[in-house]
C-alpha cells in the first residue's frame, strides 16, 4: 500500500506500510483497516503459496492454511493491544524500542525490510514469468529472456518511489479489488456444482497423490501456509488514522484473515482441481502463477486474460508497495542512527527517502537475477516468522513491565496469555517445518541476524542518544 | 553519569558501514545460494523408460499433464518423482534449535542492556 505522508514531518514515524502521524484525523473504521489489509496480502493467493503443495501434498497445504490462520489470529490479538497503546506509531519497530530495547528494535526494523526486500524479487520473478508466457502464448518462437523485464520491474518502480509518484490507496484498492474478483469469477466459471465442471478432485488426489510425505508433509507445509497471510499484520500500523482503535483494530484485522482464509481456501480448491499436485507444487518449473495455470486449463481466453490481469495487478501493487514501505523502514532506522545516517537524508525536490529506495534496488535485484522463488519466498517468509517470534516476547515483557492498571490500553487482547504461548507453539512448529527442506536457509537466515546484531551492538549503538529513543509519555517500567 | 553524548560519524565512516551491511546482507543470504550449499532438498528418482503407470498417475492426470504440455511421461518424470529428502540427524535439528534459541537469548541479553541505559537516562537523568 502506498504512504502519501509527508515523511519530513517530524510527527510522523515512517515504519509500516501505511506511515501513520500522530495527531492525524481518526477517519478509518474497521472496513478501511480490513481493506488495507487484504489488500498487502492479497498476492500471496497469486503465487508462493503452492510451494506448501510441493511440500505436503494438496491436502497438506489446505490443513497448514487453516493452522497459519490460527497463527495469524494470535498475531492479530497481541499486536492489536500493543498498537492501540503505542501512541506514536510505528508499528512493531515502535514497541520494540519502548518495551523490550533497541537491538530489539534495529532486528524487528531489519525483519521489515527483507520481509518486503524479499517479496518485491518474488513479485518481479512472477512478473517476467507471465510476460514470457504472454509472448508464448502470442507466437514467440524461442522462449523469453524474463531478465530484462525484471530489471525493467523493480528499476521502473524504484524510480516512481524516487520520484514520489505514489499510486493513491484508492488506485491500489482497485486493482487489489479486480484480483479478488478474478478468483471468485475463475471459481464460479468453474461451476464445482455441476456435472460437467473439469474440476477433478478425487482423481487428481487419490492414491499417493492424497498425503505424499505422510503427516510428517502436513508439519514441513507450515512453512509456506505462512504465505497466505504474510503481512497482514501491518494493518494495526494504522492505529493513529483509526476512529476507534479498541474496535476496528482487532474486527479488522481479524475480518482480514477472515477473508482471506476464504480466499485462499478458494484458491486453493480451484488449483487442485485443476493441476496435479507434482505440478502445481513446483513453483519454480511448474505453476510459478498457479491461479493463471488453472485459467489456462479451462482453455477460455477471457478467463486466462482476466487471471493474467489478476496476477499482474497483485504483483505490481504488491511490488510497488513493498519498495515503498522496506525504504521507509530502512530511512527511519537512518534517521534514528540505527543505520548510518546518510540513509535518513530525504529527497531535496521529491521529498522522498531516495537513498533508502536506492541502496535497496541492487539488493532485490541480485536475489530476483540470482535465486529461485521459493529461496526468496523462503528469505521473506523467515523475516516475517522471526518477526512474530517477538510478537509474544513483547506482549510478556510489556504486561510485565506496565500491568493492566498502570496505562489504559486501547484494547486488552483477552486469554493472555494464552494467544501468546500458542503463538510461540505455532512459530516453533514453523522454523522446524522451513528446516524440513530449507534448514540451510534457516541457518544462513538466522546467522546473518546474528553478525548484524553483533555489528549494531558492539559498533553502531554508540551513535545513537539513549534517552531520546522513550518517546512515549509512559510512567517508568517496573523492575527498572 | 552524565547524559551520553553520541560521538558524531565522519562521511567515509558512513560510507563504510553502508559498505559493510552491502555485504553482510548479500555474503550471508545470496553467497550460499550462488555457491549451491544453500537450496531446496527436492530431487527426482532416476528410473529407465517410465511410463504413465509407473509413476501412478491415472486417466485424469495423463490427461492434465499433456494440457500442461508433457506429451510424454519421459517429459513429465523429474517433476513428478520429485521428492524432498526430509530425514534429518537430531544434531542438525540441535544446531537448528541452538541457533534461533542462541540468536534470541543473545539479542534480548544485549537489549536488555541498551535498555537499562536509556531507561536510567530518561527516568533517572542519570
Amino acid at each position: 500500500m502506498m504512504a502519501n505522508t509527508d515523511i519530513t514531518s517530524k510527527t510522523m514515524d515512517g515504519m509500516g506500510p501505511h506511515g501513520t502521524k500522530v495527531g492525524l484525523l481518526r477517519v478509518l473504521g474497521p472496513a478501511h483497516v480490513w481493506a488495507l489489509g487484504v489488500g498487502i496480502v492479497l498476492v500471496g493467493e497469486y503465487m508462493g503459496w503452492n510451494f506448501a503443495v510441493g511440500k505436503g501434498g494438496a491436502y497438506a497445504a489446505l490443513i497448514a492454511c487453516w493452522f497459519a490462520g490460527i497463527l495469524y489470529s494470535c498475531v492479530a490479538m497481541i499486536d492489536s493491544e500493543v498498537t492501540s497503546t503505542v501512541a506514536a506509531a510505528g508499528g512493531q519497530y515502535t514497541q520494540a524500542k519502548h518495551i523490550v530495547g533497541p537491538l530489539m528494535a534495529f532486528n524487528v526494523g531489519l525483519y521489515l525490510v527483507f520481509a518486503y526486500t524479499m517479496l518485491e524479487a518474488g513479485n518481479a520473478i512472477t512478473l517476467g514469468y507471465l510476460i514470457s508466457v504472454a509472448a508464448d502464448m502470442t507466437g514467440a518462437t524461442e522462449p523469453l529472456d524474463q531478465r530484462p523485464f525484471i530489471i525493467l520491474a523493480i528499476m521502473f518502480l524504484a524510480w516512481l518511489n524516487y520520484r514520489g509518484v505514489l499510486a493513491t490507496l484508492t488506485f491500489n484498492l482497485i486493482i487489489t479489488a479486480f484480483a479478488f474478483c478474478a478468483i471468485l469469477v475463475l471459481f464460479f466459471a468453474s461451476a464445482p456444482w455441476s456435472e460437467g465442471s473439469m474440476l477433478a478432485h478425487g482423481e487428481l488426489m487419490s492414491g499417493q497423490a492424497a498425503l505424499p510425505y505422510g503427516w510428517l508433509g502436513v508439519l514441513a507445509a507450515m512453512h509456506f501456509g505462512l504465505w497466505f497471510y504474510l503481512g497482514i499484520e501491518g494493518t494495526t500500523q494504522a492505529a493513529e488514522e483509526v476512529r476507534s482503535p479498541a474496535r476496528a483494530l482487532p474486527f479488522g484485522t481479524l475480518a482480514g484473515i477472515m477473508t482471506l482464509l476464504i480466499a485462499a481456501t478458494l484458491t486453493w480448491y480451484i488449483c487442485v482441481g485443476y493441476l496435479p499436485w507434482e505440478y502445481l507444487g513446483d513453483g519454480v518449473n511448474g505453476a510459478v502463477a498457479p491461479l493463471f495455470s488453472a485459467a489456462q486449463m479451462t482453455g477460455s481466453d477471457a478467463l486466462i486474460i482476466i487471471l493474467g490481469f489478476g496476477t499482474l495487478f497483485a504483483t505490481l501493487a504488491s511490488a510497488n508497495g513493498c519498495i515503498n514501505d522496506a525504504s521507509r523502514a530502512w530511512f527511519s532506522m537512518g534517521r534514528d542512527h540505527y543505520l548510518p545516517q546518510w540513509f535518513g537524508a530525504v529527497h531535496p525536490q521529491y521529498r522522498t527517502p531516495y537513498r533508502s529506495i536506492i541502496f535497496l534496488v541492487p539488493i532485490a535485484l541480485i536475489f530476483a537475477l540470482g535465486a529461485p522463488l521459493d529461496q526468496v519466498i523462503t528469505f521473506s517468509i523467515l523475516s516475517g516468522l522471526l518477526g512474530y517470534t517477538f510478537m509474544p516476547i513483547n506482549v510478556i515483557l510489556f504486561r510485565r513491565k506496565w500491568p493492566l492498571d498502570t496505562i489504559k490500553r486501547g484494547y486488552e487482547h483477552p486469554f493472555h496469555p494464552i494467544p501468546a504461548i500458542l503463538l510461540i507453539a505455532l512459530c516453533s512448529v514453523t522454523y522446524f517445518a522451513v528446516f524440513l527442506g530449507y534448514g540451510t536457509q534457516l541457518i544462513a537466515m538466522v546467522s546473518f541476524y546474528i553478525v548484524v546484531s553483533l555489528w549494531f551492538h558492539f559498533w553502531r549503538y554508540r551513535f545513537v542518544k539513549r534517552a531520546d529513543q522513550f518517546t512515549m509519555p509512559w510512567p517508568k517500567p517496573r523492575g527498572y | 553519569m552524565a547524559r551520553y553524548i553520541p560521538p558524531k560519524q565522519s562521511k567515509i565512516g558512513q560510507m563504510i558501514d553502508v559498505v559493510v551491511l552491502l555485504i553482510l546482507s548479500i555474503g550471508a543470504l545470496y553467497i550460499p545460494l550462488w555457491l549451491g550449499l544453500a537450496g531446496s532438498s527436492k530431487l527426482p528418482l532416476p528410473a529407465d523408460n517410465p511410463t504413465w503407470e509407473s509413476l501412478g498417475q491415472n486417466e485424469v492426470m495423463v490427461e492434465r499433464w499433456n494440457a500442461l504440455g508433457f506429451a510424454d511421461p519421459a517429459s513429465a518424470h523429474d517433476m513428478i518423482t520429485a521428492r524432498f529428502d526430509y530425514s534429518f540427524t537430531w544434531g542438525a535439528l540441535a544446531l537448528m534449535v541452538v541457533v534461533i534459541v542462541g540468536y534470541f537469548v543473545m539479542m534480548l541479553r544485549l537489549s536488555e542492556k541498551e535498555y537499562r541505559e536509556v531507561i536510567a537516562e530518561k527516568f533517572d537523568g542519570k
